[in-house]
């Protein structure tokens, strides 16, 4: 992958400001006749140095950056780098075959999952198809399907969660979207199998959720879940949505504040500057993850798993008695 | 003894307990209330023996989570459950605690919704109402954790559960939490579903957002009052994403029922027997003949 193309990310301005110094330098000594390759050494050090400086000291405001850059891996970028003989099954069986959300099945390590994600598209003509990975409620039926057909041959389902939201729209009004949502909930509260929730990007509220009902609800580092997008968090306490970057900190929305609060089992390290620099890398950070809370819910009864699920769900909330 | 009257003190006190409520800012409080629909003046007191409903528009007006008790139960049936619970300040906002304290102060609860047992018609019930003169009837982790333990007691009694909703859907200022609170009343909801027992949900104006996206809608039966608003997402958000103008009963309980989402809408006179019908129905190896 050419990292020229990127795109950039405010936070990391000085970085490849940086970068660019050493590489004018570098093209400079091939031609002239003058040995730089000291000062060409004390500034890839700096390099290095200012790159774990960023990079380590990520604000919320930055992971949000990543979390929603462009070219962030999606669910059709790791499966086929975690799963084996994947096969899409499309369709609610009710309305339609809703593209933001995908779902079928495949092996995890020669185990027998299905799995089901948000996609957003990469470019604009993907986006209208998968329609920004925001789904209608046929997408969370077909996903309702895919989990009771799960169920039905005792796998386990992995549910990877990339979305702004649900649809806010008129015909995912008029087809139920938030029955669509609610009996997600509700059902995957009984699931008979081990769930395992993965937010690879957005979790952006309800819509997220819709597919969070896991017996553990990973993160990858900078990946963000929250009730509200920080901008509209913004607009509406502040009546001002520039000030999203605020919003973004008192919220509480990465992966280590919802680590803190004991809402996600654990957080899945993300390769330096974020997972859109090594797809491959990442993916098999994402395995390693996988791996270690399948053998955690291993061996769990049907009984145990959805009482191990009502009983994490059960003690989420802050208040006084 | 004294003890029993000191319980029935407590309930007339709070029978009678008036709450401003928002729509009462334009017309005259106290002896006549305007409709905020067809303007038309009614006596107060005529107004709330016909359970808040405009004797000429059929308005139904909001009402007050203990107006709905008392509209609803039978006399002196209710007993409250978990009102000392406090919301606290988790994301430390700014002013939020003075909210919810003024809230609280001004409706009597001590969140946005009131939980306890009581009877219909001698049939014994779980009831949750939300009240959305409590900072809109938003979803906190105090809502969240009152529905949970009403929907569990429900459970334990195996009794019907009875929600009456009214929300503007996920209380913004306790952020995520707010909406794990989705979730945690959902697995509450399916350990009631699957040992058989009865959940009926009753949406009323209004009914949005992460509430309606989560408990309001999975009701074994949805009702719903007329003209209710109900919705998942707001219609301004809607109509900046389609760019087209949505029809006058957009999100409405009729709209609703016209598209499937509902199995009936039902007039607030209709409600009491209409639920106790259904309860009745459901009572296992008992027919129509009570």
């Amino acid at each position: 992958m050419s990292k020229k193309k990127m795109k950039t990310m405010a936070f990391e301005e000085p970085l490849i400001e940086l970068r660019k110094k050493i590489s004018e330098l570098k093209e400079y000594t091939k031609t002239a006749d003058v040995d730089l390759s000291s000062e060409i050494s004390s500034l890839e050090q700096r390099f290095a140095k200012l790159e774990e400086e960023i990079y380590e000291n990520m604000k919320p405001w930055d992971r949000v950056q990543v979390a929603r850059h462009p070219e962030r891996p999606t669910t059709l970028d790791y499966l086929p780098l975690i799963f084996r003989d994947f096969i899409e099954l499309h369709g609610d069986r009710v309305y339609g075959d809703d593209e933001a959300i995908i779902g079928g099945i495949g092996s995890f390590e020669g185990q027998p999952v299905t799995i089901i994600g948000h996609q957003r598209g990469k470019d604009t003509k993907e986006n209208v198809r998968r329609n920004f990975g925001m789904p209608h409620p046929e997408g969370y039926r077909k996903a309702l399907r895919l989990m009771k057909q799960a169920e039905k041959f005792g796998r386990p389902v992995i549910c990877l969660i990339d979305t702004k939201g649900a649809y806010p729209g008129k015909a995912a009004e008029e087809r139920g979207q938030s029955e669509a949502i609610a009996r997600n909930l509700v059902e995957m509260a009984g699931l008979e199998v081990p769930v395992l929730s993965i937010v690879i990007g957005e979790g952006g509220s309800g819509g997220a959720l819709a597919l969070g009902v896991g017996n553990q609800i990973l993160m990858l580092e900078n990946s963000t879940f929250s009730v509200i997008s920080p901008e509209g968090a913004a607009s509406i306490l502040w009546k001002d949505a520039a000030l999203a970057k605020t919003a973004a900190e008192a919220m509480k929305i990465t992966a280590p504040d919802l680590l803190e609060m004991g809402i996600i089992e654990h957080m899945i390290p993300e390769v330096r500057g974020g997972a859109h620099h090594d797809t491959a890398r990442q993916a098999q950070l994402i395995s390693g993850a996988i791996r270690y809370s399948l053998k955690e819910l291993e061996g769990m009864s049907t009984e145990q798993l959805i009482s191990q699920r009502y009983e994490k769900f059960r003690a989420i909330g802050v208040f006084s008695e | 003894m004294a003890m029993i009257r000191d319980i029935f003190k407590r309930k007339r006190d709070e029978k009678e307990a008036t709450i401003p409520s928002k729509a009462a800012k334009d017309v005259p409080e106290g002896l006549m209330t305007k409709c905020p629909n067809c303007k038309h003046i009614t006596l107060t007191k005529e107004l709330e023996n016909l359970g808040k409903v405009c004797p000429k528009c059929d308005h139904h007006f909001k009402m007050t989570a203990r107006e709905r008790i008392v509209h609803l139960m039978d006399d002196s049936s209710f007993e409250s459950v978990d009102d000392h619970l406090k919301s606290e300040n988790p994301l430390n906002f700014p002013g939020y605690s003075e909210k919810v304290q003024a809230d609280s102060e001004k409706t009597g609860l001590n969140e946005a919704v009131l939980t306890g047992t009581g009877s219909i018609k001698g049939q014994q019930v779980v009831v949750a109402v939300m009240d959305s003169h409590f900072r809109m009837g938003s979803m906190g982790s105090v809502v969240g954790e009152k529905i949970t333990r009403a929907v569990e007691l429900a459970t334990k009694l195996k009794v019907p559960f009875l929600i009456f909703t009214a929300s503007g859907g996920a209380r913004m200022q306790e952020g995520v939490l707010s909406l794990m609170q989705m979730a945690k009343t959902s697995v509450a909801l399916k350990r009631h579903s699957n040992e058989g027992l009865l959940f009926v949900s009753i949406l009323t104006h209004p009914t949005t957002g992460g509430v309606s996206a989560s408990f309001a809608s999975v009701g074994d039966i949805n009702l719903a009052e007329p003209k209710a608003l109900i919705g998942f997402a707001g219609r301004r958000v809607i109509e900046q994403t389609v760019r087209e103008k949505l029809p006058e009963d957009f999100q409405t309980a009729e709209f609703l029922l016209a598209h499937g989402q509902l199995d009936a809408v039902v007039h607030r006179s209709k409600m009491r027997e209409t639920l106790s019908t259904i309860v009745q129905l459901h009572v296992k190896g008992a027919g129509s003949d009570v």
